[in-house]
């Protein structure tokens, strides 16, 4: 009983070691900050890898894939059983995207991806990324009539507005189409004027207009299957009506396409309804180079700037087409990966372990999304481990801090120790006196943590606003981070593994203090001035 | 020195309370060894009064806190009711200083952190566990406020230390002593911080609990007048007893 009215009132009396505890506070805060942004940085990115890989990938070895997707796709099910939620076949090969940009071509590396629009969205989140309402619900490879986002739809509060996508689509085809006639007739008229181009860069317009001619941009059509985009292009043999009609629709990520100035606008070089050439492997021995000319029709934007720089999405028809994936017998295609989508609560490791069994691993990569990132996820966790153990340096710090005081109050209440023993306190009554003491600052310390730390969690944005408003700097550059606020997630297992870990550092810092307290002398104890 | 409880009754006839025998305690100092009792004997029958006097360094302090248990003697021992009590284990000497032994001290040695209430019930809180006074610390409570009421200090009950005066904070203290219901008070020196209104107050309080109520009492003081309020004088010089 006395143990805990002494505990109590020294807590209430001295105000030192109140102060002791500050650190402890201080770190326990930062420590709850820290995991809550880490996590929540960690989710976002998790998120967004789980967004454009499905819960399971399942891949061929080789560029060219393997034959008969359907007849693959009913043995995953018949392996995998009640787990499957959707399945989905891909293309992907490496390929050089190329788009002008004030008369200047601007080409890079991608990764171009074939996806079937009707099932793509069931078997991950890809249809959430895009720009235009309508794709969110259905993804289509037609271009649409205007009604891009002008504001991000994945920023809760208002983002940088993207005014260059007002008009995008037709509308903005239309007129591109119509400029680009005036003024090639403008240029013909110099020409009869002068007798030929001049400047080089009419010269290059030349040719960039040449190589965008359907006759001679696209291969010779040489299946004889259906194509399914036939609609979406002009006929063979007859001029392409650009201003009604479109190539083969791509989606490629908007990193390729756009820049965020530094007043967080995002500026476009090139918009839906602008053509742009791709020129990838066919799937022959040895690979051929081909080209071909593609209509964009919207952007993806997972918010990961690995993949919104990197890749390209196409109709997975058209793209087997051209890269001669179709069995020109059989007509049967090949695709390079299947993306399986678990239902809810399915074991993710114990379905891919199922399906390395039923095939064999000379041929086919199966494994999670989470193995695909493997190296990535381990690196995020690793730096959280770190930044923890760091962290929890700075409450070891203070325990030494608690140390110190608590010598001093043993100090300074000799005296009263000598008093309890006199009374018939034990010497281990008198070590739980402070023991008890250190278990309560550190109570109170990683409490008023906790406390702090969810406050400063809760209120991050804002805090964060203030510091800009204060400092005129950006503190949390959008354009970065290509995150709109800073995302926390606070786990209440983490919590509780921090307050644990100050409450156990506060109780041991006080055993040293407490165990001279218990050995004191009675005696020599009440003489103590 | 392998003596047998109750080896002093034998001797004297009648069981003392509380008996010292031939005990000595020696200090190291400096690089020396200080002799502070060389051999008493010392013996309080039940219901006793006895002074322990002399001059500051005569080892009458160590004899008190030898018999309060609160040190151990070098050789000897102490006997408390006929028992043994010196070489017990620490448990049961802590034991028995809750239970058996009142202690006032010249310092009064009242706990700063509680009011005057609380620092009589301190070895009752000492006692008992947090269930234990769920269940007895009414009646505790009440008989603290009766044993400061009769010493006056019923006004004083939620005074802290500091607003006490030496007389009030010592008259706490011998609450305190008395609140367990012990066997014996020992009292340090208890009027040598007071002034001498306070100290004669605090000596009738002492005088009026072993006739009154038959405490068991041993006083140690160096005052000869003091001295002689108690029933028996034992004169301790250069740690030996002088004369009884």
């Amino acid at each position: 009983m006395y143990k805990l009215l002494l505990c109590w009132r020294y807590l209430r009396t001295r105000w030192i070691a109140l102060a002791s505890v500050i650190s402890v506070t201080l770190g326990v805060a930062t420590m709850i900050v820290v995991n809550a942004v880490m996590a929540g940085f960690s989710n976002e990115m998790q998120t967004r890898i789980h967004g454009i890989l499905s819960d399971i990938v399942f891949e061929s070895h080789s560029l060219s894939g393997f034959q008969d997707p359907q007849w693959h796709m009913e043995e995953i099910r018949r392996a995998a059983g009640d787990s499957i939620a959707g399945m989905t076949p891909t293309v992907a090969v490496p390929a050089m995207l190329s788009f002008q940009v004030r008369g200047q071509w601007v080409t890079r590396q991608v990764m171009f991806i074939g996806i079937d629009e009707s099932s793509h969205a069931q078997a991950s989140d890809f249809g959430r990324y895009l720009q235009h309402p309508e794709n969110r619900r259905q993804l289509s490879f037609l271009l649409r009539d205007g009604g891009y986002d002008t504001v991000d739809s994945q920023a809760e509060a208002p983002g940088p507005t993207r005014p260059a996508l007002e008009g995008a689509g037709w509308p903005y085809r239309r007129m591109r189409v119509e400029r680009e006639r005036l003024w090639r007739e403008r240029q013909e008229e110099q020409e009869r004027a002068t007798g030929g181009p001049t400047r080089p860069v009419d010269r290059q317009v030349d040719a960039v207009l040449a190589a965008t001619d359907p006759a001679t941009a696209r291969p010779p059509a040489d299946d004889a299957r259906p194509d399914p985009f036939k609609a979406a292009r002009p006929e063979e043999g007859r001029a392409m009506d650009p201003a009604n009609e479109q190539f083969t629709g791509i989606v490629p990520g908007i990193g390729l396409a756009s820049f965020r100035d530094n007043t967080g606008v995002d500026r476009f070089l090139v918009l839906p309804g602008d053509d742009v050439k791709v020129t990838f492997p066919t799937a022959g021995t040895p690979p051929k180079a081909v080209s071909d000319t593609f209509t964009i029709v919207d952007f993806y934007e997972s918010k990961m700037s690995e993949y919104d720089s990197n890749f390209v999405f196409v109709p997975i028809a058209a793209l087997q087409r051209m890269r001669g994936m179709i069995d020109p017998q059989t007509g049967i295609p090949s695709v390079n990966s299947i993306q399986v989508k678990l239902r809810d609560g399915a074991d993710l490791d114990l379905v891919r372990d199922r399906l390395r069994k039923a095939f064999p691993a000379e041929l086919y990569a199966i494994s999670t999304w989470r193995d695909k990132q493997g190296p990535l996820l381990s690196a995020v966790d690793m730096e959280m481990a770190v930044l923890n153990i760091l962290l929890f340096m700075i409450v070891a710090v203070a325990g030494f801090g608690i140390l110190a005081i608590f010598f001093m109050i043993v100090v300074e209440k000799t005296r009263d120790i000598g008093i309890l023993k006199s009374l018939g306190a034990s010497s281990a009554g008198i070590a739980g006196i402070f023991l008890g003491y250190g278990l309560f600052l550190g109570l109170v310390g990683a409490g008023a943590g906790l406390a702090l730390g969810l406050a400063i969690t809760w209120n991050i944005n804002r805090i964060r606003a203030a510091v800009e408003w204060f400092t005129g700097e950006r503190v949390f550059d959008p354009s970065i981070y290509y995150f709109f606020k800073i995302p926390t997630i606070v786990h209440p297992a983490t919590v509780l593994w921090i307050i644990a870990g100050a409450v156990a550092i506060a109780v041991t810092a006080s055993v040293l203090p407490a165990i001279r307290a218990a050995r004191l002398h009675p005696v020599e104890a009440l003489r103590h001035d | 020195m392998t003596e047998l409880p109750g080896q002093a009754s034998r001797q004297t006839g009648r069981e003392s309370l509380l008996e010292a025998r031939g005990v000595r305690k020696s200090y190291r100092s400096g690089g020396g060894r200080l002799d502070v009792l060389r051999g008493v004997d010392f013996e309080l029958q039940p219901g006793g009064f006895v002074s322990v006097i002399g001059q500051s360094g005569s080892g009458k302090s160590t004899l008190l806190h030898l018999m309060g248990l609160l040190d151990a003697p070098d050789d000897g021992g102490v006997w408390l009711g006929g028992e043994r009590v010196d070489d017990l284990p620490a448990a049961r000497r802590d034991r028995l200083r809750n239970t058996a032994i009142g202690m006032v001290f010249q310092a009064y040695h009242l706990l700063p952190e509680l009011d005057a209430l609380e620092n009589v019930l301190a070895p009752l809180y000492v006692r008992h566990s947090l269930s234990a006074w769920l269940r007895e610390g009414a009646a505790a409570r009440a008989r603290a406020r009766g044993l400061l009421e009769r010493f006056g200090l019923g006004e004083r009950l939620h005074h802290k230390p500091r607003q006490l005066s030496g007389g009030e904070m010592q008259r706490v203290a011998i609450a305190r002593a008395l609140v367990a219901e012990p066997r014996v008070l020992l009292a340090d020196e208890p009027t040598g911080n007071l002034d001498e209104e306070s100290g004669a107050g605090i000596l009738d309080t002492l005088c009026e609990l072993n006739r009154r109520d038959g405490l068991s009492i041993v006083l140690v003081t160096h005052d000869a007048a003091i001295a002689r309020r108690a029933d028996r004088i034992v004169r301790l010089a250069a740690g030996r007893v002088e004369s009884v």
